[in-house]
């Protein structure tokens, strides 16, 4: 796929001239750390303050560098591999602004709990401080977005650094670690000595849990006449989908997955309800306001699942599991904390899970619900409809492409008909909700998984936060294949313009979008435009047949609602069914 | 709402008091004092810091703490017997006719002058918040011209640490 992948020395030759110990530049120390911590692709954007590290990347083979058009485009693409890996994400960039613009990023990947290590240049240390060109405080602007940070002062400690920040990024919750390396010391030189072993006192995540606790669940369930699970993203995180599908099989609870939990839980099992929360199904909001249990598997209850906190699962008793002691209790009261691996915790709670057997009466319930208020939309012989799109998509792909989206109604939608049967297929900027996101992660997905369709899926107005990275996918012949669900409209601000502002519509209209077959033309990108039914399946599959990166873009009509809806202030059983109904 | 007075542990790093305070006020916790010096332990500093609550926001406040990487622990020692002091330097006016009435009540209160000025005098008082508070109370009538203090630092009584 990548014109440099073939270029890449074997591992084991790498390793033998990597771990030599001799005295080299704080620059060649990062990029031999960097490969000793295994990455394999890191995006980056050079300046004034990495020239060093850049000078030492001059003609460097050991791992892939993708040049972005933008910071921002760096770290989404270093956020979509990282989630579709599982791996470490890396990305670079100068100092001052450089760095500033990856903020957003770092913030995305923060709420997400998605593990990066984000490498900055800044001034040197004798110029820190005197606001000297292209200078920005970026440990102290990130420090409540990132996991942890480091301001490298000597060129000693980088080894050490380095390595603590890949154990710290992707152990425990995972999220991003910053290391701030000023130009001076990516210029010094230091005997290069790997660090193997971590020894960071303050840092100990909790990964075997209390076996009580899960004894007490394990009793929970059996008395339980109504249990509900609730999945979220930290099942997939900790790499826990097979022991969650074994715990439901033996407990045979119906199980809820979150936005972020989407492909932890097959979605053709009997037992799954969907989505739920805001834009969740009939089902399952229904299902965890009724419960007389609820199960919490690394999901944090965000208030777009809860919504109105009190009022939320009324009836339950809570049982909460998750990696990170402070999300337990944080916004719902927990009966029985879980502190542990979700991976761990379930294979232990396996060993001795029982079925739920009082439950009977209840799974025929929610096999009642799914049947009388499944997801619906209405369809059109004659309009293009948002939700159809995805829905052929799905088939097109037969549900085993990566999607990533970006943010708004299209993400919704993709989060309702692209149903999920496996973990890290599914990419999305969930906490932070981030413009921009869809499509540069996309290209960090399909580094990551090369050999995978990876189709990313945009609204017309994400899809112009971080268009100009077309070029990246045209150069390197970065397969992915981007939808545009064109609306015209912010079509999810116009949603809650309509429906909570009384139709009063603000600063949404979309007009005087490029259009967007030419504009992938312009960075060498093959673009298709569909607004009826047969020309989309049509161009689609063409696309999809396509060797390369191809943007389609799909028309479709303005007014069309994400339903069902739960407004803010409401609890989750107060749904807006709308055209579902 | 209750005090609360709670010791962390933390690395001497640069930083980790941005770390610490910057934590504090975006989730929304109240910092009344915090103090920080050196510990028992080379590369270590303890923290002390009074802030208020339920029983509810000092659990967020102390798991929140402990995600920090730089924080190795976090006790509450309001939840013990402990001992708390704080000092405050108290420049207060003091023409020379004042001045005996003045010493009375330092002396009454075990404080100390520790300056002398023309027109003022310089009072070190230790104590509990409230026996600061007192002094503070005390000398009021007389014109306080600045008034400076540490905020608390504290320890549990006994042989627990």
């Amino acid at each position: 796929m990548n014109a440099q992948s073939a270029a890449l020395k074997s591992k084991e030759e790498i390793m033998d001239k990597l771990v030599k110990q001799e005295v080299i530049s704080g620059s060649e120390i990062l990029l031999r750390s960097l490969v000793l911590e295994g990455a394999e692709c890191v995006f980056g954007y050079p300046g004034g303050a990495v020239l060093y590290i850049y000078d030492a990347m001059h003609g460097y083979s050991d791992f892939n560098h993708l040049l972005t058009r933008h910071e921002q485009g760096a770290i989404h693409a270093a956020d979509g591999y990282a989630r579709a890996s599982g791996k470490v994400g890396v990305c670079i960039a100068t100092s001052g602004p450089g760095a500033t613009n990856l903020v957003t990023g770092i913030a995305t990947a923060y709420m997400d709990s998605v593990p990066l290590v984000i490498i900055t240049g800044n001034v040197a240390t004798t110029a820190i401080g005197t606001d000297a060109f292209q200078e920005a405080d970026i440990t102290g602007i990130t420090m409540p977005i990132t996991k942890h940070s480091y301001l490298v002062r000597n060129v000693e400690d980088l080894p050490r650094v380095i390595h603590e920040a890949f154990y710290i990024a992707n152990t425990g919750r995972k999220g991003p670690v910053l290391i701030d390396i000023p130009k001076d010391v990516s210029a010094q030189t230091a005997l290069f000595q790997p660090v193997t072993e971590v020894n960071i006192r303050g840092y100990n995540p909790t990964v075997h849990p209390n076996k009580l606790q899960v004894d007490k669940m394990l009793k929970a369930i059996v008395e339980a006449e109504r249990p509900v699970i609730l999945a979220g993203g930290g099942v997939v995180y900790s790499g826990g989908h097979e022991e969650l599908l074994e715990f439901i099989t033996k407990t045979q609870i119906p199980v809820t997955t979150t936005l972020l939990g989407l492909g932890a839980y097959p979605s053709g099992e009997e037992l799954w309800m969907g989505m739920p929360g805001m834009h969740g199904t009939y089902t399952a909001n229904m299902a965890i306001q009724s419960a007389d249990l609820l199960i919490n598997i690394g999901a944090r209850f965000d208030d777009r699942v809860t919504m109105k906190l009190q009022g939320f699962a009324p009836q339950a008793r809570i049982v909460h599991i998750d990696i990170d002691p402070a999300e337990i209790g944080k916004n719902v009261p927990t009966e029985i904390p879980i502190v542990g691996d979700i991976k761990t915790v379930l294979q232990l709670a396996n060993r001795e899970a029982q079925p739920a057997a009082k439950a009977d009466a209840w799974r025929r319930q929610v096999q009642e619900w799914k049947q009388a208020k499944p997801l619906k939309y209405i369809d059109s012989d004659t309009v293009l409809k948002p939700q159809w799109v995805i829905e052929m998509i799905h088939e097109t792909t037969g549900g085993e492409a990566i999607v990533t989206t970006d943010v708004g109604q299209h993400q919704m939608w993709a989060a309702q008909y692209y149903r999920f049967n496996q973990p890290r297929s599914w990419i999305t900027s969930g906490g932070l909700g981030t413009m921009g996101f869809g499509f540069p992660s996309a290209i960090g997905a399909q580094m990551a998984c090369p050999d995978r369709v990876v189709v990313s899926i945009n609204g017309d107005g994400g899809m112009q936060m971080c268009a100009q990275e077309l070029a990246i996918c045209a150069i390197n012949n970065i397969p992915v294949k981007v939808a545009i669900i064109n609306n015209q409209v912010l079509g999810m601000v116009r949603q809650w313009q309509e429906i909570i502002y009384d139709n009063r519509y603000s600063h949404i209209d979309l007009a005087g979008s490029p259009d967007f077959v030419k504009l992938a033309e312009a960075y060498g990108v093959k673009g298709f435009r569909a607004t009826g039914k047969e020309d989309a399946r049509a161009v689609w599959e063409e696309a999809l047949r396509h060797p390369g990166p191809a943007v389609v873009e799909f028309v479709v009509r303005k007014d069309e609602n994400v339903y069902p809806m739960v407004t803010q202030g409401n609890t989750i059983d107060a749904m807006i069914m709308g055209d579902s109904e | 709402m209750k005090k609360f007075t709670i010791a962390v542990l933390v690395n001497n790093q640069p930083g980790v008091l941005q770390r610490v305070s910057g934590l504090f006020g975006r989730r929304g916790f109240n910092i009344e004092s915090i103090t920080v010096g050196t510990s028992e332990e080379p590369g270590l500093s303890r923290m002390v810091i009074v802030t208020s609550g339920d029983d509810r926001t000092l659990e967020r406040v102390s798991k929140q703490l402990y995600k920090l990487i730089d924080v190795i622990k976090v006790v509450d020692l309001s939840a013990h017997p402990m001992v708390g002091r704080e000092l405050a330097l108290i420049k207060v006016s003091a023409e020379p006719s004042a001045r005996p009435e003045i010493l009375g009540v330092v002396d009454t209160f075990r404080a100390a002058v520790v300056d002398i000025g023309s027109h003022t005098l310089m009072v070190q008082v230790v104590g509990d918040s409230d026996k600061i508070d007192a002094m503070v109370e005390l000398l009021k009538p007389y014109g306080i011209r600045e008034l400076s203090r540490t905020g608390v630092t504290a320890m549990m009584r006994g042989n627990a640490r």
